[in-house]
């Protein structure tokens, strides 16, 4: 699907340290957290780069530098060619209609208090110039339909529908000013399994119907290789691997990859006893003091001194056809599918 | 494949819910107010507290149509008499009628009461969103000025105001020491609401709607009152229709310590305090204007409470 046309996101060299301080009133910067540590890669139209890591590694604060929701500390990210991290007031909000977000939990991310039809036509109501107001009551209705809700539901509050239902809302929110990229930050974790595909499908149908670019950011490998075209492993702030899903999930040349692969559950009871298990040793550092060099060693088999030294780029290796952040990277099976 | 099930029991039960069988109901766009109305409409409770509440706004700007009698006119030698055909709620310390003086207390507590409980709202609300929205320096300096005000012990900071511009051996004007006691409790009250409606805004802010909506572009204001100000209402109506109350007993102690409303002004914080030790002797000539007091501040209790009801679509 990659097409080596001009890219419409491209992120760059992007960081974000959040400040830890000391004091009351004085304030002393005594350290930062880093979120985000030099993170960069393209997103082409109607593709979907899927964004895995643990807990803590920094997807969500990737996604809300991506939207503009936090201002980076470094870096840039060019939609179409043009900085979000730097525009302002009009311009910032012009930039919005072209970048959308999925959020996490149904349950918090729609106003209570808001009818279904005020929630996503809000949208309308904050870019009054996209649809005259006589118009927007059928277009929040045909959102609703494209969404796979009854648009008769108009009036309904948030707390009427199911949680997948609430996403779809959450969905035809992000929809309604035909962005061309849309940011979901684990769309479908909050949802019960069943409903999880219902999720996916509807979203991998709106990508064909739209030709929209998808950031997909989840823990859950499953569910990003049904999804993605390419796939970027984060670890501590820093994307270790990136590449197609095939060549991650099939070929996967960095350990902390092997190892989260590693401990997918494998539906077939033969080829589970026969594969192995990479079991980590301790929990991943601080990020308000990574390790120096790659910020993986502390965990790593294979560490040597050299690991210690220098920070392994992110690139193509003699042993790893995709870009991949080790010294020593080799294409491992550890789902062993061959 | 359960979600179209879903969606089935859904339109039943809340179709039987709301009332309205027929798909057209959903042709008039509708919005919180609307819904909040239509809600209260329904409520019993709502009709009643609203009822009272007009008795006690005509009462407070028509006292002739409830007592023929004229407050003020004293006859000492029927001190203390109790309940008779002729003085229904009975005579005062000083020869007064009981139901005459209550009728005509109603105004200056009820005035008294609900524009230092709007004027508390108004500035503890403004200053609380303020500092919850804009955080930082904003939030430093409100919540510290606040805490100074809260600091202060309420006698005694109402002492040292009112004792400075209003002093006891003064003569003010009805007018003038109404709003300089509405200004004192205000003044004094506020930092409270200013806590409430910051850490309700702070909670509500951090909801993953509101992000939503700044993804979307929206600016301050929308956020605030499209966003954060109907979630954080609740907790601000529910303090607010309690303080009526309690700011209509703050201005009878004031009364009492002699430096708040004074005679010839009538209030029921007045009468309360005039026969606050007599209450072995003559217990009606503080039993009525207190059952007042309470019945009024039961009304404003009422109707803050199905109004918070109706706002939240959660309850409907």
């Amino acid at each position: 699907m990659a097409t080596p046309a001009e890219p419409i996101l491209e992120v760059r060299d992007l960081v974000k340290h959040f400040p830890l301080t000391q004091g009351i009133l004085f304030k002393r910067q005594i350290g930062a957290i880093k979120a985000v540590d030099g993170v960069s890669f393209d997103l082409h139209r109607g593709e979907t780069l899927g964004v895995v890591g643990e807990s803590g590694c920094g997807k969500s604060t990737l996604a809300k530098l991506l939207m503009a929701l936090e201002r980076p500390t470094s870096g840039s990210v060019r939609i179409n060619g043009r900085d979000i991290t730097t525009a302002r007031g009009g311009d910032l909000k012009r930039m919005r209609r072209n970048i959308q977000m999925v959020m996490q939990d149904p349950y918090t991310s729609l106003n209570p208090r808001m009818t279904v039809g005020d929630i996503v036509g809000e949208p309308f109501e904050i870019h009054s110039e996209v649809a005259p107001k006589g118009d927007r009551r059928r277009r929040v209705q045909e959102l609703l339909e494209v969404v796979g809700l009854n648009p008769d539901h108009i009036n309904r509050y948030p707390h009427q529908f199911s949680g997948g239902q609430r996403q779809r809302i959450g969905i035809a929110r992000g929809l309604a000013l035909r962005p061309e990229i849309i940011i979901c930050d684990e769309p479908v974790s909050a949802l019960d399994v069943s409903i999880q595909a219902q999720v996916m499908n509807l979203l991998e149908s709106l990508q064909k119907e739209f030709e929209l670019a998808y950031i997909f950011i989840a823990h859950d490998l499953s569910v990003v290789r049904h999804i993605s075209h390419r796939v970027a492993v984060m670890y501590l702030g820093k994307i270790v691997e990136i590449g197609r899903d095939a060549e991650i999930y099939d070929g996967p040349t960095h350990p902390y990859t092997q190892a989260l692969l590693s401990a997918v559950p494998v539906p077939d009871p033969e080829g589970r006893e026969q594969r192995q298990r990479i079991i980590l040793q301790g929990d991943p550092p601080s990020p308000a003091n990574p390790p120096s060099g790659c910020r993986f060693r502390t965990r790593c088999w294979k560490a040597q001194e050299i690991c210690a030294e220098q920070e392994p780029a992110l690139e193509i290796r003699p042993g790893s056809p995709h870009s991949s952040a080790c010294h020593f990277a080799e294409v491992r099976d550890v789902v062993g599918s061959g | 494949m359960s979600e179209p099930i879903v969606t089935q029991d859904l339109v039943q039960s809340a179709d039987e819910h709301a009332g309205s069988a027929h798909p057209t109901a959903a042709d008039k766009p509708r919005g919180l107010w609307g819904d909040t109305w239509d809600i209260l409409k329904r409520r019993k409770i709502f009709w009643i507290s609203l009822v009272m509440l007009v008795l006690f706004l005509l009462m407070t700007a028509f006292p002739t149509l409830f007592t023929d009698k004229d407050p003020n006119y004293a006859d000492l030698a029927r001190s203390m008499e109790g309940p008779s055909e002729g003085a229904l709620f009975g005579i005062d310390l000083q020869g007064r009628d009981v139901f005459a003086r209550t009728i005509y207390g109603a105004r200056t507590s009820i005035i008294v009461g609900t524009m230092a409980t709007l004027a508390t709202v108004v500035l503890g609300g403004i200053t609380g969103v303020l500092a919850a929205y804009y955080a930082r320096w904003t939030d430093i300096l409100i919540s510290r000025v606040g805490e100074m005000f809260l600091g202060l012990p309420y006698v005694l900071g109402a002492i040292i105001i009112l004792g400075t511009i209003a002093p006891a051996q003064s003569n003010p004007s009805e007018f003038m020491i109404m709003t300089v006691v509405i200004i004192v409790l205000a003044v004094l009250g506020w930092p409270i609401l200013m806590r409430i409606a910051r850490s309700a805004v702070i909670q509500a802010k951090h909801q993953d709607y509101v992000q939503a909506a700044r993804a979307l572009g929206a600016g301050p204001l929308r956020i605030i009152f499209k966003h954060l100000l109907p979630n954080s209402l609740a907790p601000i109506l529910v303090y607010a229709t309690i303080t009526i109350g309690s700011f209509i007993g703050a201005e009878a102690t004031l009364s009492l310590l002699g430096i708040g409303l004074r005679p010839p002004v009538i209030s029921w914080g007045i009468a309360i305090a005039d026969h606050a030790q007599y209450i072995r002797t003559g217990a009606h000539a503080l039993f009525f204007p207190a059952a007042f007091l309470s019945a009024c501040v039961l009304t404003f209790v009422m109707l803050g409470e199905a109004v918070r009801d109706a706002l939240d679509p959660k309850l409907r």
